[in-house]
């Protein structure tokens, strides 16, 4: 099938209707049975895949760009007795591990990006749950500021993945049900287990829902709060600025945008990512969709949901930065200094791409390899989250820089700064290195002995010093390294990000690899199947 | 504990020893006394009806007869006995000992699968809570009572097993059964034909012949459950839906007798002119009910079917007439609508067996509609009713995404817009319909608008007062 694209418009939804009405904006669900992402199963009963939630993803950036006026979003569906069926059981049936896992990751990325809205642009959301809303779509629901269910006596909040189906609500909802909802854990686990779910009073009594609604008052009901919602709105936003499509070129070993160039060996099983500096000093209006900090990175992200969702295979990324230095802490300068609502969009947009890049389970090596190598400010962050960092020495040529976006306003989900997580436990060392950056550019030796670079090597050296480490890590088992990285990588405090994707989703993974879900006999292979799962009853 | 007696609650069920069940109904009993009154029968519940009470299972003692005032109907509990060492008779756990306790594993299933049949009980009775006051004959009037006593009595039948079986989330289903009410906005029936009312005689024959029959599958499907008290309370339930189907075939027999008596009087065959129900205009109706009541079959290919019938939970229609009892390797031959089209197809027969189910159905109202046409003949009336296709008016399962006419052929929407009163009735046949509703209170007296029954209740006469006004 054709690799997948990851632009979408809302001129070209199949599956979602959005509306702005003054501060509030619907979006319908109104899945389109027919039109699944790949053939081979049918979107029922506004169940969801990929082309759903690529869809909600893109919804949900345009309002925070292109709809600042908007201050709260109300999920709704077009369907009578449901609001959403969750993820369409089928399409896992049929899906790669691989594609499971991606699939997971992804839409758990959209639903912390929802709350993020919330919590850092104002964008509230509402749930306006009219009829059934089971598994995924009651963990859209957790996902939003407020849920409401509609009291009909059958209507049901309900998580059937275990009872049904041996899997778990993986996108976040067994852990927002404790954790955010603050549900009682033994109520949770009578939850979890009741496949029909849990209506009306009692719903709204255990915490599941924040409101019972019937039917005759529904409308007015949905209405009022999402107005109170909006009413808690002090954010600034703004200007609004539309998003064009990015259009990459695609080629069979390269994907090339304008600041970001994806190329690939398939043969070596590894990629590399180049991202290039600004040409020019920021304009006086930042307002604007080409402005390098949002073009730059919007690239880098829809790059990073091709390589992994179209290229498995390339476990083994590289990324390089080229450019001027000056001109890339001009940006990062003139972005933190703006009070627009744009400008934070923009910087919160950094911080989701970069956090997007920490959660790529591919091994990353940083390479500054050139005197162009332009690892400066937001794009030290690029360095600071991969696995290593393989410096070249030149005299002063090749170095790295600081600016603002270094100081913790691009946090990994942990909360920590990058620079916090790789100096853990030592603050000082945080707080000399942003004070060296302060003076100038960092060359490699000192880059190196200040804990920034892992390796920095002469040109005697370095070409064979980065070629081995490469092969050598395209040889490991990619199952281990996923492991083993993502341990490292989030050192630290967790929060409810790292638990949905350290604990939940790594939990989800393993199940899914497990007889009793995916074998000849599990449930979830089963499903819609005359047979009934059999289970392996032995427990670690 | 006045009301919780085996007196006044006829049993099998040692009620008199059951602690548990006693304190379930003595708080239930109340609420269903006080919906019946509200939701029960408007304007007859102080009236002498002669009423058939099954007061035992045995022979003489499910069907006694006497004139009783509707809210002290003996309700009853009565399963059929039980038979010792019955075993699983299909799905996953052939040859293994039915459960006489809810199996953890099934719980839910199970609790699903009886609130939904109870939900139906109690909803028709609020459908047809007006009809009272229409009735084309005490003999009708009665009849109408019967099937809505016995209707209250299978809720009581599923709210026993909700309540001995289920805990307190029994409790709690069997208190929402009474709380949910036909065709409310908020709170409404679980299915869908169940929130329609029955606004006149016509639809209420038509909903006892095609509505009820529904009925009579489902428990008889259910009848073969390997939870053996939920078989012994279907098979013993299924003996009172026979005199609903009873009802609702010899109604509609009785309207299009009449029409045919009305068509030879007039020149022009104008059955309307006379005041009857036309032949064509019971076409529509007979279309209506048909095919709302194959929408309760559920969907074509469900795998919720599929898991009841492998959990042991709900068999075939007469499991035992097949050989196959374990489905795994069995398909079914069926029409599907794939990409746009009606094309025949196998589809394993477990997820099928709504589809089977629904079969079997058809052919049952077959031969009703075969006795209607008889009916016909023997007034040498030209005209013969036909049951649409399964897949004309459909608003659950595949055939609901598309438009298809009564023979089954798919058009487009617009088509079917365009023709919609021609096949189903038009708000004009509803206002003709309603008209000829007039209630009629002498004994043996008749509607214009049908024929007498060829005999009485109980072998009484159809003179005798079948309602103490």
């Amino acid at each position: 099938m054709d690799p997948t694209s990851f632009e979408t418009h809302p001129s070209r939804y199949h599956h979602w209707r959005l509306t702005t009405d003054g501060d509030l904006a619907t979006l319908v669900m109104q899945v389109d049975a027919d039109h699944p992402h790949r053939p081979g199963y049918e979107l029922k009963l506004n169940s969801y895949d990929l082309s759903v939630d690529i869809e909600l993803a893109d919804a949900i950036t345009r309002l925070r760009f292109e709809h600042p006026e908007v201050k709260t979003v109300v999920f709704t569906a077009d369907l009578d007795r449901v609001f959403c069926s969750g993820a369409n059981i089928y399409m896992l049936g049929l899906s790669t591990h691989s594609f499971k896992v991606n699939f997971c990751k992804f839409t758990n990325e959209t639903r912390l990006y929802l709350e993020e809205a919330s919590a850092e642009s104002g964008l509230k959301s509402l749930a306006a749950c009219k009829g059934t809303t089971a598994g995924g779509g009651y963990e859209l629901a957790l996902a939003c500021d407020e849920t409401v269910l509609v009291d009909d006596g059958s209507s049901a909040v309900s998580f059937p993945e275990t009872p049904l189906l041996a899997v778990l609500p993986g996108t976040g909802g067994l852990t927002r049900l404790v954790d955010k909802r603050k549900v009682r854990r033994d109520r949770a686990d009578v939850f979890c287990t009741v496949a029909e779910g849990i209506k009306g009073k009692r719903a709204k009594d255990w915490g599941l829902v924040d409101a019972v609604v019937p039917r005759s008052k529904w409308d007015e009901t949905v209405k009022a709060r999402a107005q109170a919602l909006a009413g808690t709105v002090t954010h600034k936003r703004g200007p609004a600025v539309a998003l064009p499509a990015l259009s990459p070129e695609v080629t069979a070993n390269r994907i090339a945008y304008k600041y970001v160039e994806l190329t690939f060996d398939r043969d070596a099983r590894t990629a590399a990512i180049t991202i290039s500096a600004p040409e020019a000093a920021p304009p006086a209006d930042l307002a604007t969709a080409d402005l390098w900090s949002l073009r730059a990175f919007r690239e880098l992200d829809d790059a990073l949901l091709r390589l992994r969702f179209n290229h498995p295979d390339l476990g083994m990324i590289t990324l390089r930065t080229r450019g001027d230095r000056a001109l890339v802490l001009a940006h990062d300068a003139a972005l933190h200094a703006s009070t627009s609502g744009f400008a934070k969009e923009v910087r919160l947009l950094q911080k989701r791409v970069l956090k997007r890049l920490d959660n790529t389970a591919r091994s990353m090596f940083a390479v500054a390899d050139a005197k162009d190598s332009c690892f400066a400010g937001v794009l030290l962050e690029v360095a600071l989250a991969a696995d290593r960092f393989y410096m070249l020495i030149d005299g002063d040529k090749v170095a790295v820089a600081t600016s603002v976006a270094n100081t913790g306003g691009m946090p990994m989900s942990s909360g920590l700064s990058r620079l916090a997580a790789r100096f853990y436990g030592t603050p000082a060392a945080v707080a000399q290195i942003l004070a060296r950056g302060a003076e100038g550019p960092i060359a490699s030796e000192e880059a190196e002995e200040l804990g920034l670079a892992t390796i920095a090597a002469d040109d005697i050296d370095f070409a064979d010093e980065l070629r081995i480490a490469i092969e050598e890590r395209a040889s490991l088992s990619p199952d281990a390294l996923t492991g083993m990285e993502a341990s490292l990588r989030w050192v630290g405090p967790e929060t409810l990000e790292t638990k949905i994707f350290g604990r939940l989703s790594a939990w989800q993974n393993w199940i899914f690899t497990r007889p009793n879900s995916t074998g000849q006999t599990g449930a979830l292979t089963l499903y819609g199947r005359p047979e009934r799962p059999t289970y392996n009853f032995t427990r670690t | 504990m006045t009301a919780i007696s085996d007196e006044k609650i006829p049993n099998n069920v040692n009620l008199a020893g059951d602690r548990r069940l006693q304190r379930a109904l003595e708080a239930w009993q109340p609420s269903f006394i006080n919906w019946w009154k509200e939701m029960g029968p408007e304007g007859f519940q102080a009236k002498d009806i002669f009423l058939r009470t099954a007061v035992s299972v045995e022979t003489d003692g499910w069907a006694h007869f006497d004139y009783v005032k509707m809210p002290d109907y003996r309700w009853g509990i009565f399963l059929e006995p039980k038979k010792e060492g019955r075993t699983h008779h299909f799905g996953d756990a052939m040859g293994q000992p039915v459960w006489d306790e809810v199996p953890g594993e099934h719980r839910n299933m199970l609790r699903r699968l009886i609130v939904t049949q109870g939900d139906t009980e109690p909803a028709s009775v609020e459908q047809q809570r007006l009809l009272g006051q229409t009735a084309p004959s005490l003999y009708d009037l009665r009849n109408l009572f019967q099937v809505n006593v016995e209707e209250g009595r299978h809720l009581w039948a599923m709210v026993y097993l909700l309540h001995t079986y289920f805990g307190r989330d029994g409790r709690e289903e069997a208190e929402e059964l009474l709380a949910r009410r036909s065709g409310d906005r908020d709170r409404p029936r679980i299915l869908g034909a169940f929130n329609e009312p029955t606004t006149h005689w016509l639809s209420f024959f038509m909903f006892t012949m095609f509505t009820d029959r529904d009925g009579k599958y489902q428990l008889s499907a259910l009848s073969e459950s390997g939870f053996d008290p939920l078989a012994r309370t279907c098979r013993f339930m299924l003996t009172e839906e026979a005199h609903h189907m009873f009802v609702g075939e010899t109604g509609v027999q009785r309207v299009a007798k009449r029409a045919c008596e009305l068509m030879k009087q007039d020149p022009n065959g104008d059955v309307r002119k006379h005041g009857g129900i036309d032949l064509a205009t019971i076409q529509k109706y007979l279309n209506l009910w048909f095919t709302l009541s194959l929408d309760l079959f559920g969907g074509e290919v469900s795998s919720n079917a599929a898991d009841a019938f492998g959990a042991g939970l709900k068999g075939r229609h007469k499991e035992d007439r097949y050989s196959d009892h374990v489905l795994l390797e069995a398909t079914h031959h069926m029409h599907v609508l794939e990409d746009g089209k009606v094309v025949e197809k196998d589809v394993p027969m477990r997820t099928a067996l709504n589809e089977v189910l629904r079969e079997e159905y058809i052919k049952d109202c077959q031969r009703g509609v075969d006795r209607w046409n008889k009916t016909i003949r023997e007034e040498g009336v030209s005209f013969e009713f036909k049951l649409p296709s399964s897949r004309f008016h459909r608003q659950i399962g595949m055939w609901s995404t598309a438009s298809f006419t009564p023979a089954g052929e798919m058009i487009s929407k617009d088509q079917y817009e365009a023709r919609h009163d021609e096949w189903l009735p038009s708000a004009a046949d509803e206002v003709y319909v309603k008209s000829l509703m007039q209630a009629v209170t002498e004994p043996g007296k008749m509607a214009g608008w049908i024929a007498p029954p060829l005999k009485g209740i109980n072998n009484l006469p159809g003179e005798f007062e079948y309602v103490r006004l």
